[in-house]
């Protein structure tokens, strides 16, 4: 038999029809649902008397509108279109019978957290979400992506996608990371170096020393971020770290099963002679903590460097770091550490669970926030704030000075009320530093959640290694 | 879904490279729970300032690219988040085609959904097309989907490639659904196999 990759072998376990032309009709096992992305599909499902075909396979839960202060299972603490779309989420899960997770359930949070937390994401699956970080869930060996609306009313009514198949890349992180480096380290060096366009038209295979020995929460990070370069879907091959997280989830096999899913799941991996369209490599030893300097996700420099000039950069990059450096009000050869924040933004799919939290704690314990900075926690889901609480994580914020919020997508893409105003300088630990992504106006350092605990104390932007010796 | 057959209009000219979805409809617009409604807030965060005026030079404003129908852009346009609401928002202003050297996949995909025509074609094809665009209104350029051609208003003419499906689709107006419940019983034996192979799913 010829030989495959990972994503060779999950695609082709998915095909329910394959035309002549390639185009494929891809089976969905999990559908993930969120209230912005939803409205529309489901209303184009009623117009013409549609249901849901697997409900079942079909997971719903509010998380990009929802306010993280207390008291916001209350729809007058919401603004009026906000509480609109999470009504129409609660309406659509009632009407059609989808699981869901409400804003009052304590296992409410955003849905690439909830998922995974819950078990409703398993190796070898399918899993799409009308939500461009689903690549989240390939951290599982899970084929995900994500889908515009009208493919969100396709796989309600079809539980299928239309799709032709991506190439392969194999993305190598090899040796391993030094002190001070972490997951989100590693996925914004992989798109300083691929550009945020390098995984267009492909699927990412990250492997590698370095990979195999992340967390399945490390792993999230580095595969959530598959998408800003440019890749639809990331994935990492299976293994003990995976079943290990996976046993006793709520909705993980038990039993029997639980033996069966895992004879297959061991068969989950890229052959040693399968072939690549693309392969790059990095050593591991190589990257340094980082942050972003620019308004697009492969503006990524070592923390170390200073800004860069628009005479660095060739082509259409010229005239756009010249305009992302008067968005961000930065002048070349500024060292990044002098640069002075306002803001500290702890949360995101990217990086809003429990071991983020444990690795932001770890720096603040006993520090104080620099007076005059404004910080928040928002935690990925109720339960990472159960759990941090329960370990004094939330004490430790709070003594340092952050704000202990609830959970949601809050100041990632700012549409709840956490928003920066213009010209405000945030420290964030989500995934895009895009022109007003987080608030009109509003300036966004991208970096790892122990960096961003680090700035937090200092107020500006820091090596979070000269905090550890 | 409209069908997608010739578009001969005005071209206005975007050249930045990485424009993302943020920029092409910014988060506060996605709370709407219709498809309708959002070209006015297309590009909201370049088009308009603070206080919502018009921000004279931004293209969509210049006088001469009103009824403006194609967009000519830099490389890897749609970036970003999946937001339907970005092709929703081009649609709903007008923008019934988007030329540029490179597209994100998701905003490409979601174009086909909504009868927006993405063309792809090399850089320096694009640089002439924007080139072009910036003569304004007096430039109108013709786009043929069946022959798969862009000509610019001086006789120009560029071919561009698309996959057959897309293309029958758009050409048709098909509705994707549609199509695919047709393949009912192939999706029913598909999971009735899934059932007992991976009965865990």
């Amino acid at each position: 038999m010829a030989p495959k990759t990972l994503y060779d072998r999950i695609w082709d376990a998915h095909v329910a029809h394959s035309a002549p032309d390639g185009t494929c009709l891809l089976y969905v096992d999990r559908h993930l649902v969120h209230e912005v992305t939803s409205p529309q599909a489901f209303e184009g499902l009623r117009l013409a008397n549609r249901r849901v075909r697997a409900p079942e396979k079909t997971i719903a839960v509010p998380d990009h509108n929802v306010p993280t202060t207390d008291g916001r299972e209350d729809p007058k603490n919401m603004t009026e279109d906000s509480a609109i779309q999470v009504a129409e989420l609660d309406r659509n899960a009632r009407d059609f019978g989808i699981n869901y997770y409400p804003v009052s359930d304590v296992r409410q949070g955003i849905v690439h957290i909830v998922g995974p937390e819950q078990g409703w994401t398993l190796p070898g699956m399918t899993v799409v979400c009308g939500d461009s970080h689903t690549s989240t869930h390939g951290a599982f060996g899970a084929l995900a992506h994500g889908i515009g609306t009208s493919e969100v009313e396709h796989v309600l009514a079809t539980q299928t996608l239309i799709q032709k198949k991506s190439k392969n890349m194999k993305v190598e992180i090899t040796g391993k990371l030094a002190e001070g480096v972490t997951a989100k380290d590693v996925t914004l060096s992989i798109i300083g170096n691929t550009g945020t366009a390098g995984g267009t038209g492909y699927v990412i295979e990250y492997c590698g020393s370095v990979i195999q020995n992340l967390s399945m929460e490390g792993r999230m990070t580095v595969c959530n971020m598959a998408i800003e370069g440019g890749a639809r879907a990331g994935l990492i091959a299976p293994d003990d770290t995976t079943f290990d997280y996976v046993r006793g989830r709520p909705h993980a096999p038990k039993g029997a099963l639980w033996e069966s899913a895992l004879t297959y799941w061991r068969t989950l991996y890229s052959d040693a002679d399968a072939e690549w369209d693309k392969i790059v490599t990095i050593r591991g030893e190589e990257i340094a903590p980082v942050v972003t300097w620019g308004t697009s996700p492969e503006d990524v420099l070592a923390i170390t460097d200073v800004v860069p000039s628009p005479n660095n950069f060739v082509g259409g990059k010229v005239d756009a770091v010249t305009r992302s450096l008067e968005y961000m009000g930065l002048t070349p050869g500024t060292k990044l550490a002098d640069v002075k924040i306002d803001t500290v933004f702890i949360g995101s799919c990217t990086n809003g669970r429990i071991e983020d939290l444990r690795a932001a704690a770890k720096v603040l314990r006993g520090k104080k926030v620099k007076s005059g900075l404004r910080a928040m926690v928002v935690p990925g889901s109720g339960l990472v704030r159960a759990q941090a609480e329960e370990e004094g994580l939330a004490d430790i914020f709070r003594t340092a000075g952050f704000e202990w919020r609830h959970a949601g997508c809050s100041m990632c893409l700012a549409m709840n009320p956490d928003q920066l105003a213009p010209g405000e300088r945030c420290a964030a630990t989500s995934n895009r530093n895009f022109e007003g992504r987080q608030g009109r106006g509003g300036r966004t350092h991208l970096m790892s959640p122990a960096m961003a605990a680090a700035a937090a104390i200092t107020g500006t932007l820091t090596d979070v290694r000269e905090m550890m010796t | 879904m409209k069908k997608f057959t010739t578009l001969t209009g005005i071209a206005a000219p975007l050249p930045l490279v990485n424009v993302d979805t943020d920029m092409i409809i910014p988060k506060q617009f996605l709370k709407t729970i219709k498809r309708s409604g959002l070209g006015v807030h297309l590009f909201a965060d370049m088009r308009y300032d603070e206080d919502g005026q018009e921000i004279a030079d931004f293209v969509l404003n210049q006088p001469r690219y009103q009824g403006c129908s194609i967009l000519v852009t830099g490389e890897n346009f749609g970036c970003g988040s999946s937001r339907e609401h970005a092709p929703w928002a081009l649609l709903d202003y007008g923008i019934k085609c988007v030329i540029s050297s490179s597209f994100a996949d998701i905003f490409y995909n979601n174009c086909f959904k909504n009868g927006i025509l993405p063309i792809q074609l090399p850089a320096d094809a694009v640089a002439i097309l924007t080139k072009d665009a910036e003569k304004g209104s007096n430039a109108r350029i013709i786009v043929d989907l069946a022959d798969q051609s862009v000509t610019t208003a001086d006789g120009k003419t560029f071919s561009f490639e698309l996959d057959p499906f897309k293309k029958h689709c758009l050409l048709h107006g098909l509705d994707d659904i549609g199509l695919t419940l047709e393949k009912a019983e192939v999706i029913d034996s598909f999971e009735s196999k899934l059932a007992l192979e991976q009965p865990w799913i």
